[in-house]
């Protein structure tokens, strides 16, 4: 399990990188996105993986063991709004900027032939 | 300390934001800028009380705030000590010039200027404020989303374009942020920063590795923000680009990447703690010593005022981030003050370019292309036909030119303003160390120096000086009363030099000493701490 998890995230992170280096602005974003999945995903896997354990303490539990990480699955929750909001705004400067522009690159401008 | 003054330590996170969320209702004009207004000056009078709290030498430390009163490493803490404490009171000032800078013209160029504006010091005040990374990233964001928003004020293609450029990087720089901070959390199971410095010394093996990985992704990401080389080429063309009360307040924001780099330097990385010791150090050398270089090479290649002003933001950054690696406090305690004094200067300087701008009759287009035409209004357009408010000041070229001289003199640091002072001051402590970095910090500074002096007098008097057909500008008494409030905070910075030095000196006392901040915000040091000097 773990070695899919992290060849998950690190195809993800991998694509998002390089997308981010495209000269196209929806390339651009589909790349932050991806990254921000794979933070995600990075953030969520940090706490241990583990099968059906609950993530709340039984008062009558003693054992830490046997319970699931807690925080980082309210880290990432954090972390996934937050990265949904950025996108949905840069995609309001990136059609903002292509019809000021009338161009998707990422200069405003077309590069010279 | 008394009950009242403890809560007073998280008003600066939450009257702004209050503010901004009351002034997205109110319709109209004046009372929008009256509340604003009024909780910026209220912000400022807070923090110079909280800095004054911190000051006194009989409360030695920290003042802590645990919201819900959860003790410290499972609640959430906001700590307050010199160090932030002088950072929040510089944003409030810079915030309150900036805003009255932009009562002028500014703040009528779309309706949200007020909520971005307080937003951002909200985010501002709460990075500087937190204990914990995960809430710095939190705060990093705040202040980033409402500085996307006011990189935007007044719309236009070279905004829209260099706002795409720094949104995309700084969405890349969180991401890294985001890595580290869940790196750090999954090594040592906490993100309390006291409790973070407290728990490193018990790390070893691969763990430790794991650790410094973290630390060296969250400190690139620190370092995007502020605009250390080679990760600073995104902030002059945003900050040049950015209407000019924007673009004062951003001067603080690269700041807040050095604060965060000095804090989580001197926490994870202090003396006698652990081998992770001076972990960066040579790397926050290099970095700082070549963006001074940068932003010289920069100011001389620059052709127009804003350029300048916007690798002049760099010098001190580099400056803080290089004498850090260097080491030493007197060094240190120097760099602080410079920093202080180069942010109010370059502040300063943003406001007066458009001034200059003006007078010249090439004042950037203010809105020449609405994005939401419901929105944004050219607020030159609906400016009072007639002088009433506005009058034609006619010693306005002349206290434009004076005011340019004074900024001239803060950014390139030449005596006798407050700049100099910090030079002086680094450059006085780096000569006692004798080593080749120090030299070579020294060499660079002066170097810096030369190429502000070079590059502010080529523009200068081209702008100034060459008769070109010049309107006469109209300038606003709000305008020049933002601009003298800050070269007035730098000149009162010079005259009592030795009391914010004293300050400094204590302020960086109080970094070198990691074991105090840990106590301060856990309450007595555990007992099964491996670490030898946690008592103090």
């Amino acid at each position: 399990m773990e070695l899919v998890l992290a060849l998950a995230i690190g195809v993800l992170t991998a694509s998002g990188v390089w997308l981010l280096f495209r000269p196209r602005t929806f390339q651009v974003i589909i790349g932050l996105s991806l990254i921000a999945y794979a933070v995600n995903l990075f953030i969520f896997s940090v706490g241990g993986l583990r099968v059906g354990a609950p993530p709340i303490l039984d008062p009558a539990g003693t054992d830490t063991n046997a319970y699931a990480d807690p925080l980082p699955q309210a880290l990432v929750l954090t972390a996934i709004v937050i990265s949904f909001a950025m996108t949905a705004l840069l995609l309001v400067v990136v059609i903002a900027s292509r019809g000021l522009t009338g161009t998707d690159h990422v200069d405003g401008q077309e590069p010279e032939q | 300390m008394s009950g009242g003054l403890d809560h007073l330590v998280i008003a600066p996170i939450v009257l702004p934001l209050a503010a901004a969320a009351l002034v997205i209702l109110i319709d109209q004009r004046p009372l929008r800028v009256a509340l604003s207004l009024a909780s910026v000056i209220s912000l400022l009078l807070i923090s110079v009380t909280l800095l004054i709290s911190v000051s006194d030498p009989e409360t030695n430390g920290a003042s802590v705030y645990r919201l819900g009163d959860w003790p410290a490493p499972f609640g959430i803490v906001l700590v307050l000590d010199r160090l932030s404490a002088m950072m929040v009171t510089l944003a409030s000032t810079l915030g309150l010039a900036a805003l009255i800078f932009s009562l002028a013209r500014w703040e009528q160029a779309g309706p949200r200027f007020h909520a971005l504006f307080l937003l951002l010091l909200a985010g501002l005040n709460g990075a500087f404020l937190t204990g914990d990374l995960f809430n710095l990233f939190v705060f990093f964001e705040v202040l980033l989303a409402a500085s996307y928003g006011l990189v935007l004020h007044g719309s236009g293609i070279p905004r829209v374009k260099a706002g795409l450029h720094y949104i995309a990087v700084n969405l890349g720089a969180s991401s890294l942020l985001l890595i580290g901070v869940t790196v750090i959390y999954g090594i040592t199971g906490t993100l309390n920063m006291a409790d973070l410095a407290q728990r490193i010394p018990q790390l070893d093996g691969d763990s430790r590795t794991l650790f410094e990985i973290g630390c060296a992704v969250l400190i690139v990401a620190f370092l995007t923000k502020a605009g250390a080389w080679p990760l600073g080429f995104w902030l002059p063309p945003t900050y040049s680009a950015a209407s000019a009360p924007a673009a004062a307040l951003f001067a603080i924001m690269t700041k807040v990447g050095v604060y965060a780099t000095l804090r989580v330097t001197f926490l994870f990385f202090d003396d006698g703690v652990s081998a992770s010791e001076g972990m960066a150090s040579p790397l926050l050398f290099a970095g700082g010593a070549l963006t001074i270089g940068m932003s010289a090479i920069g100011m001389l290649a620059a052709r127009s005022f804003s350029r300048i002003a916007g690798f002049a933001v760099l010098t001190s950054s580099g400056a803080v981030l290089a004498v850090v690696g260097i080491g030493g406090e007197r060094a240190l305690s120097g760099a602080l003050y410079y920093m202080i004094s180069s942010t109010l200067a370059v502040a300063a300087f943003f406001l007066l370019i458009e001034l200059l701008n003006r007078a010249r009759g090439t004042s950037a287009p203010a809105v020449d292309s609405a994005v939401f035409d419901d929105e944004y209004s050219d607020p030159y357009e609906d400016a009072p036909p007639s002088d009433e408010v506005g009058v034609i000041i006619p010693a306005a070229v002349a206290l434009i030119s004076g005011g340019f001289i004074l900024c001239a003199l803060l950014i390139s640091g030449l005596p006798p303003l407050s700049s100099f002072i910090g030079k002086v001051a680094i450059m006085m402590a780096l000569i006692e160390t004798n080593s080749a970095a120090a030299a070579t910090l020294i060499t660079a500074l002066v170097v810096s120096s030369f190429a502000a002096v070079v590059a502010l007098l080529r523009t200068g008097v081209e702008v100034i000086w060459t008769p070109e057909e010049r309107t006469v500008p109209r300038v606003r008494g709000v305008e020049f009363g933002a601009i003298a409030g800050l070269l007035i905070a730098c000149i009162l910075l010079t005259t009592h030099g030795q009391w914010v030095l004293n300050y400094t000196d204590a302020t960086v006392a109080w970094l070198n000493d990691a074991p105090d901040y840990v106590t301060s915000v856990l309450g007595e040091p555990p007992a099964e701490t491996a670490m030898g000097d946690a008592t103090p």
